[in-house]
């Protein structure tokens, strides 16, 4: 592309990274008659009926228009444009709240076993008890790490399972004969958490974070009253900071018959240290894609199961996973001997599970646990989606969580905070703190010293990718000016996070000596600086 | 093993970096009452040999789809997958990267979502579309929400045609904002169009319809738009199946406002219903109330083409309490496959695909008519789906089919219907001798 | 800044021109500067109806939103069509061609709840 660096008194050369050379639109390769498949011949008799005496004549289809291309064109394509992207398996990727950790390639082999992938949502529960199993035992993991006492995994992102979270919020106080409108969010939230508040009716209460970051207790009093539904809260907040009066936050909601919500988006900063359930909180909703390992996809499929406490238990999602067993005492705790009259059902013997050195499924009659899909729940919000949630990442969660084990998961938020607090170490005298106490697996820097030199935070963000590092999460929360929110999670070396350091610390120094470097970043990616205004202003979204 | 790799000498120099003596002192701030004293029931961890032994034991108790000769759709379907697909989609720097926000590093990505979106419309006939939603049932439950928005009014005409599992999340969305719901009946396995025709007034915001509906019938969507045009503002919403469109008139051809679908046949795995992909086309007067991500083309500094997210005012990250829906993560991978089936089939080969449907699905149920007892109940038009009633009890008969191997479709009493029947579905995947595996068992099957 | 001495002003930075019985609408250079390049602008029908200090639209820019309130109450006369096709007018003139709407005066005495030049230029000294 012939991008010149005007700024030749930097000492810093960038190497172009990625593919920069620009790609045409697959529809661009497209040459008619070509094709890029293989399908065997249809051997039937009615193969040459003429399709307008199988389809209505005023249904069928005059034009289809979509590429034709070969086999070759379409994989150079996407490999090319593989290329010009950016992955956790590319380098070090400190989006604050994103939890981009490393995504462990055994979770895919796993998820794409054909005995656990090539199922049909409708296939009878006897033929699928293997997955079910996994899925309750997700389930049961899930709650212990979070100590609350029934999961549903339907919820298909974190958004979604906030969604979930508020309408079970609603439809218990609904049960109660209680109308309540409102829900009080934090300045300082997650913008999903107003979005999911009002698209599940609710009005939303935003309320002023005091001068530490936290949760203002005047404030909070302020707004408390018979009519709030719930409170939302990420703890530790989004600036990696603990609430340490949650206990009294706690007692405040519940005193007036409010709930308390947990965004689990900051989960990978507690595990095995604290439970969001001994917190106080009665629902919750976790990130299988930030916490779990799973990957992001550029973008989706996540998952966002959704834990409550025993009294909202009725209101979870259709359908709810529990298991029956031929003992006395059912695992659902409801104390009825399993029947197992459904014809639908096979009742196969189940093979023992693999006994663990923990014991933790031990007591359990493994032979005679039968995994059911409960549809008769009639106090339940209803569907989120049309089955069971997004199985397949809830495959590779499991597996991570099985891999690594109560120890795993507890060194993983070990080394997650310290290798955020580290970085906050190495780099708050070179960019301003706002907030000083302790923070856990994230921080937020502000950019406001270099503001004034003349570089924003935006261009902060696009000279590091330059150096091919990716940017942190910018301009939030939206109670720091010129926000750097930095989250490293545990998979990072110290290596890579001095690195990274060491790049911030350059472009701070490039801010005054050479600004316009910085300014007119990025120079090395595989495309400038791309003018978004021009975008809004000329929509152009397709072909 | 957890996944980290910093030695304990290189923890013991962070922490003096930090100033701090051990590990624990990193979460001092937490207060002593709500710390977790105890050890986390979870069983200790394993090795990936151990791991995949284990997973692989309790997979075993699964049945795949192909050790059986399986007839089940009903909004799933077992399609063909290329093999390049899954070797596309396994570069990491596709499904390791995050939403595209730093749009420099990340037009692989956008480049992809466009071209997905492109796609979208051009299979629909719809002027917009935006990046994905989260399967087929939330896309439905999106799109009664925004055609309320749009018209400003609150009742929603849905037809007991439209997949059951979407009907009740488009209500489980719907009811938060207190739209109210009226289901329509069905004749001869379509909408009951005479109930429709009086059930639609000026407070109706939009109609709902799948095609082909549920039960496999190909819907008069014509004459139902007809029945709008006397009312202002009544938004016509299509649900359809993306393999049907293409030999199927085009949504946008019979005038919809609103489509929406389940992208899983688009090149998706069927993995026990998800992850899948909802996606959402509309006419391009109401974009601003579409929810979702959207990317658009523009340029950078050397007015080269490059891909950015766009109009992002409507979403929740900006607009926060008042965005158009609060979806953030949306399933971009499954909508990257979906881009990369659509190229690779292309126009002829989407039309083969559906062609075999088409042509397994009517061979099939000639024959199965034939077979004295049976009842095929779809009167009207089908494409790869329709509704089957054995001579005696459904589910005598589809117990009897299991033990042959052979799954025989959906009985649709277990999704809510008064009437039982299977809804059997025919892919391109089945093979002749399959078809005629399904006949023979089922003329065994009555006999015994 | 410039702040022309004929208008008034509101705290959310709307300006009014008073002519007759009919009031023209628009944002402030302050308000506009602060949105950054505005890309879509948002209007209500002509016929419309509104009371002072009611939000009659938004404002878009890439990354903000910004409702915008009526200064005046009455009936919508005229919009600004010219800005769904140019809404960088709102930047480029955003005292002139940005204008976004005319509403007819229900009750002048609305314009006592508003600033003059002199007060909006105090103002935004205090907002630093």
């Amino acid at each position: 592309m012939g991008k010149q660096i005007n700024e030749s008194k930097s000492s810093i050369k960038n190497k172009a990274i990625g593919n920069t050379k620009s790609e045409p639109l697959i529809i661009e390769y497209s040459s008619s008659g070509r094709k890029g498949y293989s399908l065997p011949k249809i051997d039937l008799p009615n193969k040459d009926q003429e399709l307008s005496e199988l389809l209505p004549q005023n249904y069928l289809r005059e034009e289809l228009k979509l590429p034709e291309v070969s086999e070759v064109d379409v994989v150079r394509h996407y490999t090319l444009l593989s290329q010009k992207n950016y992955g956790v398996d590319s380098g070090i990727y400190p989006l604050g709240s994103c939890t981009m950790k490393y995504n462990p390639k055994i979770n895919e082999d796993i998820a794409r076993l054909d005995k656990l992938s090539n199922l049909h949502p409708y296939q009878d529960e006897g033929l699928v008890q293997g997955s079910l199993e996994i899925l309750y035992k997700l389930k049961q993991n899930l709650a212990e790490i979070s100590g609350m006492d029934e999961v549903t995994l339907q919820p298909a992102s974190g958004a979604h399972g906030e969604l979930c979270g508020l309408m079970i919020i609603k439809k218990y106080f609904e049960d109660k004969g209680e109308e309540r409108k409102k829900v009080i969010v934090p300045d300082s939230a997650h913008g999903t958490n107003p979005a999911s508040a009002a698209m599940a009716g609710f009005d939303v209460i935003e309320i002023e974070s005091n001068e530490e970051g936290m949760v203002d207790i005047e404030n909070l009093k302020e707004v408390l009253d018979e009519n709030v539904a719930a409170l939302m809260l990420t703890n530790p907040n989004t600036l990696g900071i603990f609430e340490k009066d949650i206990i009294k936050i706690s007692e405040l909601v519940h005193n007036v018959g409010g709930l308390l919500y947990y965004d689990g988006a900051n989960m990978n900063a507690i595990m095995g240290y604290v439970r969001p359930g001994d917190m106080n909180f009665d629902v919750l909703h976790f990130n299988l894609h930030k916490t779990f390992s799973t990957p992001h996809g550029g973008g989706g499929p996540g998952s966002g199961p959704v834990g409550v406490k025993e009294f909202l238990k009725p209101y979870l999602p259709i359908p709810l996973l529990r298991v029956e067993t031929n003992s006395k005492e059912s695992a659902d705790g409801t104390g009825r001997d399993a029947k197992f009259n459904d014809n639908n059902m096979e009742c196969h013997e189940i093979g023992t599970t693999s006994i663990d050195d923990n014991g933790a499924y031990d007591g359990e009659n493994q032979e005679k646990d039968i995994y059911k899909w409960d549809y008769d729940r009639p106090q339940s919000i209803g569907k989120l989606q049309a089955f069971y949630g997004n199985y397949g990442v809830m495959l590779k969660a499991y597996s991570y969580i099985r891999k690594l084990g109560a120890n795993g998961l507890k060194e993983t938020t070990e080394n997650a905070v310290l290798n955020a607090n580290y970085m906050k170490a190495r780099l708050k005298d070179e960019y301003h703190l706002p907030y000083q106490e302790n923070s856990l697996h994230e921080f937020v820097l502000s950019g406001i010293k270099q503001k004034e030199k003349g570089s924003s935070t935006l261009n902060i963000a696009k000279r590091l990718l330059d150096y091919g590092q990716y940017a942190p999460t910018i301009y939030f929360p939206l109670v720091v000016k010129e926000a750097l929110m930095i989250e490293p999670t545990e998979t990072e070396n110290i290596k890579t996070l001095n690195k990274f350091v060491e790049t911030m610390k350059i472009i701070s120094r490039e801010i005054e000596e050479s600004p316009d470097l910085v300014k007119n970043a990025p120079h090395t990616t595989p495309i400038g600086k791309l003018d978004e205004v021009k975008a809004a202003r000329e929509t152009n979204l397709r072909w | 093993m957890s996944y980290i790799s910093n030695t304990l000498q290189e923890k013991e120099e962070m922490l003096k970096t930090i100033g701090i003596a051990k590990m624990e002192d990193l979460f001092k701030a937490i207060p002593q009452e709500v710390l977790f004293q105890g050890k986390l029931e979870i069983p200790a961890g394993l090795s990936e040999l151990e791991l995949l032994k284990e997973i692989k034991e309790q997979a075993s108790r699964n049945s795949s789809l192909d050790e059986m000769n399986s007839f089940l759709g009903g909004g799933a379907y077992d399609h063909y997958i290329p093999s390049i697909i899954d070797h596309i989609v396994s570069r990491s720097e596709f499904y390791t990267a995050y939403t595209p926000y730093q749009a420099e590093l990340s037009q692989g990505s956008l480049q992809a979502i466009y071209e997905y979106q492109s796609m979208i419309c051009q299979l629909t006939d719809m002027e917009v579309a935006n990046a994905s939603l989260l399967d087929g049932g939330s896309a439905t439950g999106e799109a009664v929400l925004m055609a309320s928005r749009i018209t400003r009014k609150k009742n929603i005409i849905i037809s007991k045609s439209v997949h059951p599992a979407y009907r009740e999340v488009a209500q489980t969305y719907g009811k938060q904002q207190g739209l109210v719901f009226t289901e329509v009946e069905i004749k001869d396995t379509q909408t009951n169009l005479e109930q429709l025709d009086s059930a639609i007034d000026q407070n109706t915001a939009a109609v709902v319809i799948q095609y082909p509906n549920f039960l496999g019938s190909i819907e008069d969507i014509t004459k139902i738009k007809e029945m709008l045009n006397s009312f202002k503002r009544t938004l016509l919403i299509v649900i359809a199946n993306p393999i049907a469109l293409a030999l199927l008139k085009s949504p946008g051809q019979l005038d919809a406002d609103i489509v929406v679908g389940e992208g899983q046949a688009l090149g998706n795995t069927i993995n026990y219903g998800g992850p899948y992909l909802g996606f959402m086309a509309c006419k391009e007067k109401y974009l601003r109330q579409m929810p979702g991500r959207i990317v658009g083309a523009t340029t950078d500094q050397n007015g080269e083409k490059g891909y950015v997210m766009t109009l992002q005012t409507r979403e929740q990250h900006i607009r926060r309490g008042r965005a158009t829906s609060n979806i953030c993560t949306n399933e971009a991978l499954n909508a990257l496959i979906a881009t990369i089936y659509l190229s690779v089939m292309g126009k002829h080969g989407l039309k083969e695909v559906a062609e075999h449907c088409l042509r397994k699905a009517h061979y099939l149920a000639e024959k199965i008519e034939t077979i004295p007892g049976y009842i095929v109940l779809n009167k009207g038009n089908i494409f790869h789906e329709f509704l089957i009633q054995p001579p005696g009890d459904t589910k005598v008969y589809y117990e009897k089919l299991k033990e042959k191997g052979i799954l025989a479709g959906i009985r649709i009493t277990s999704l809510g219907y008064k009437f039982d029947a299977l809804l059997v579905c025919v892919t391109e995947k089945k093979t002749l001798k399959e078809l005629d595996q399904f006949i023979n068992a089922l003329e065994v099957v009555k006999n015994g | 800044m410039d702040i022309p001495k004929d208008l008034f002003y509101t705290e959310n930075h709307e300006w009014t021109l008073v002519e007759g019985n009919e009031a023209t609408i628009g944002i402030t250079e302050y308000a506009q500067e602060e949105m950054g390049d505005v890309v879509f602008v948002e209007l209500p029908e002509i016929g419309d109806v509104f009371e002072q200090f009611d939000s009659f639209g938004v404002v878009e820019s890439v990354k903000a939103v910004s409702d915008v309130y009526l200064p005046i109450g009455g009936e919508i006369i005229a919009i600004n069509e010219g800005l769904f096709d140019s809404p960088e007018l709102i930047n480029e003139e955003p005292f002139e061609g940005g204008w976004l709407l005319k509403v007819k005066i229900e009750n002048k005495d609305d314009l006592e709840e508003l600033m003059d030049y002199e007060d909006y230029a105090e103002f935004l000294e205090e907002e630093g």
